[in-house]
């Protein structure tokens, strides 16, 4: 069995991620660089599978070469081996979809496992855009996936609650946060890592031009929000909630 | 853009669909796949699906077979939206602008969105061309009532090869918590799911709002997942949110800073929550909550 997992380069989540004055970007000088959280959170999935039964997690990031750094982070996790894909192209999730499913076709994979979401962009599209390119069922937002006889079943969150869907393999699964937490890396995982292979690609390589077709033309700051007053009791609390209308009656 | 086509997918859908089609003075067909389907909001006609509406991959189909006469499908940014709206735009070939705010400008294609949990708003442009959109529902909040919209019904397609094989749903008694005028939300601190329940949903009860939850609660097993509210959660903007025993990350913030008035009662008079809130009470929230329940009650 072969797991196809997508991992992208974003911003620390728990750094401070601020403008740059002139809107350009976002500052990026001081941060320090991660795996997308959901991403590690469908490595950690794939490895534990690949414990269980004969699988190959191959992982893929699409960007510069620093990527390197989150293959090798997902390599040290447990994954077997890293393709590259090297471009320093703007892309949107619809241009992101184009290139794995490139990749999907030259891999074969049984299955896809990625995360629901990239923390930079918010997007949540990407698995989706390649489930419907590639003409595969999709199990989004997954809590919990569980292998079946040529098919996978999988919970996942609702707007109101909880379902179980199952479809046949091959299909995109994207992960939830509470599908697993990921396992801390020691030294020797690390070390292991550093001989594992990563294959360099170009988008030439895979026959897919750079698409971007919703620009990101200028960042803003969020509004400020202002922090009101301190209220010493429950009491003026009530008073307070009810000068401003909001307790209905 | 000419025509458009808003999915509807959960009670409370048509509305900011509505209002998004207005603002950008584009006329519209509502497709009712599962979400309401008022007549009174300026639809050229309303399409309702009947039956048991199937996972994506069938819904999906179905949407894409309608496209031609659309050069804009949009529907809410909610999990439901989240999961069929790309799939569309996949099957399509279509760009999709998701989790917009704002129309900044119809003609050029210009609209806002958050990203990073919110910590930057993004002003996209969409390339020429039909596109597909999904909408933030606290952005678009009220349409302009108009018309009386024919109403045509067709049968829900079957599952196609994805398959649902059970749905569990939290029984409902409060309000939902995406449509809730005044939400109370509750953090780590709340010991277990029984506590939560009696402090955070007692109080959400005698405010006639919901109860919300922050990750960490949902985590430990104190609050159900589907009252999680932050950037990978439920975005809410009630007219009184309450947070209790909520730190105030980046990630929690992102789903309810657009709320009117925001209360936080916390421990530590340090914590990042006071910085947005417009009221900030320190004090344990097993002491301040009871004596608001109370109060609310008396
Ligand atoms: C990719 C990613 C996505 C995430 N998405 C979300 C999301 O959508 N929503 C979300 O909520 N989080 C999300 N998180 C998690 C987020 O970073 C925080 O860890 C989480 O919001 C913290 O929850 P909390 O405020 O309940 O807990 P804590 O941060 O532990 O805060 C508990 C607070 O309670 C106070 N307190 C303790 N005891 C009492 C008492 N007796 N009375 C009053 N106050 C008390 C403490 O002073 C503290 O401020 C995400 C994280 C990541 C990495
Ligand atoms: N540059 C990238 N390289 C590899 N995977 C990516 C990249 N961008 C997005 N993805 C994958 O697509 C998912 C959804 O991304 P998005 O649609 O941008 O929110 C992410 O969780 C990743 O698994």
């Amino acid at each position: 069995m072969k797991i196809l997992v997508p991992v992208k380069r974003v911003p620390d989540p728990y750094a401070k991620v601020t403008v740059l004055p002139d809107g350009s970007g976002l500052d990026t000088a001081a941060l320090k660089f991660e795996i997308n959280p959901f991403d590690e959170i469908a490595v950690e999935e794939a490895v534990r599978i690949s414990e269980q039964r004969e699988a190959e997690v191959v992982v893929v990031s699409i960007g510069k070469a620093e990527c390197e750094e989150q293959l090798r982070k997902a390599l040290a996790i447990g994954a077997h081996r890293g393709i590259l894909v090297e471009t320093d192209a703007a892309l949107d999730s619809l241009g992101v979809a184009k290139i794995l499913k490139k990749v999907y076709e030259r891999e074969s994979p049984d299955f896809v496992l990625m995360g629901k979401q990239a923390i930079d962009d918010d997007a949540n599209q990407a698995g989706q855009m390649l489930a419907a390119m590639l003409g595969i069922p999709q199990m989004t937002f997954a809590a919990k996936v569980e292998l079946l006889d040529g098919g996978a079943r999988v919970t996942r969150e609702t707007d109101a609650g909880q379902e179980t869907l199952e479809a046949p393999l091959p299909c995109v699964i994207t992960t939830d946060l509470r599908l697993n937490e990921p396992r801390y890396v020691a030294l020797p995982g690390i070390i292991k890592a550093r001989s594992k292979p990563i294959e360099t690609i170009s988008l030439n390589d895979l026959g897919v031009e750079a698409e971007c077709r919703v620009r990101v033309m200028k960042l803003r700051p969020p509004a400020p929000r202002q922090a009101g007053r301190r209220v010493q009791s429950v009491d003026e609390l009530v008073e307070a909630l009810r000068e401003k209308g909001v307790l209905g009656s | 853009m000419t025509r458009a086509l808003a999915v509807s997918l959960n009670v409370g859908d048509a509305e900011p669909l509505a209002a998004f089609c207005q603002a950008l003075g584009v006329p519209y067909v509502l497709l009712a796949a599962g979400g309401d389907s008022p007549a009174d909001l300026g639809a050229e006609k309303v399409l309702r699906l009947d039956g048991d509406i199937p996972p994506a991959d069938a819904l999906a189909a179905l949407i894409a077979q309608k496209a031609d006469e659309f050069d804009l499908i949009v529907g809410v940014a909610h999990m439901a939206g989240k999961d069929v709206m790309p799939r569309i735009a996949g099957l399509l070939d279509r760009p999709m602008v998701g989790d917009i705010v704002e129309v900044l400008s119809a003609a050029e294609r210009r609209f806002l969105r958050p990203i990073v949990a919110g910590n930057a708003f993004a002003e996209v442009e969409v390339s020429e061309g039909a596109f597909v959109a999904s909408v933030r529902a606290t952005a678009f909040k009220s349409a302009a009532r108009a018309g009386d919209s024919p109403t045509e019904t067709e049968s829900a397609p079957s599952q196609g090869a994805t398959k649902r094989v059970s749905v569990s749903e939290a029984e409902g008694g409060r309000p939902d918590l995406a449509q809730a005028r005044s939400v109370v939300s509750g953090g780590r601190p709340l010991k277990d799911a029984e506590t939560f329940e009696q402090l955070i949903g007692g109080l959400a009860d005698v405010l006639g709002g919901a109860a919300g939850a922050t990750r960490a609660a949902v985590d430990s097993g104190i609050a159900p997942n589907d009252l999680q509210v932050g950037q990978t959660g439920k975005i809410v903007a009630p007219e009184l949110y309450v947070a209790a025993g909520v730190s105030g990350s980046t990630q929690h913030v992102a789903g309810m800073k657009d709320s009117k008035v925001i209360v936080a009662i916390n421990t530590d008079p340090d914590a990042p929550i006071f910085d947005i809130a417009d009221f900030g009470l320190v004090m344990d929230l097993y002491d301040a909550i009871p004596q608001l329940i109370e109060r609310m009650r008396g």
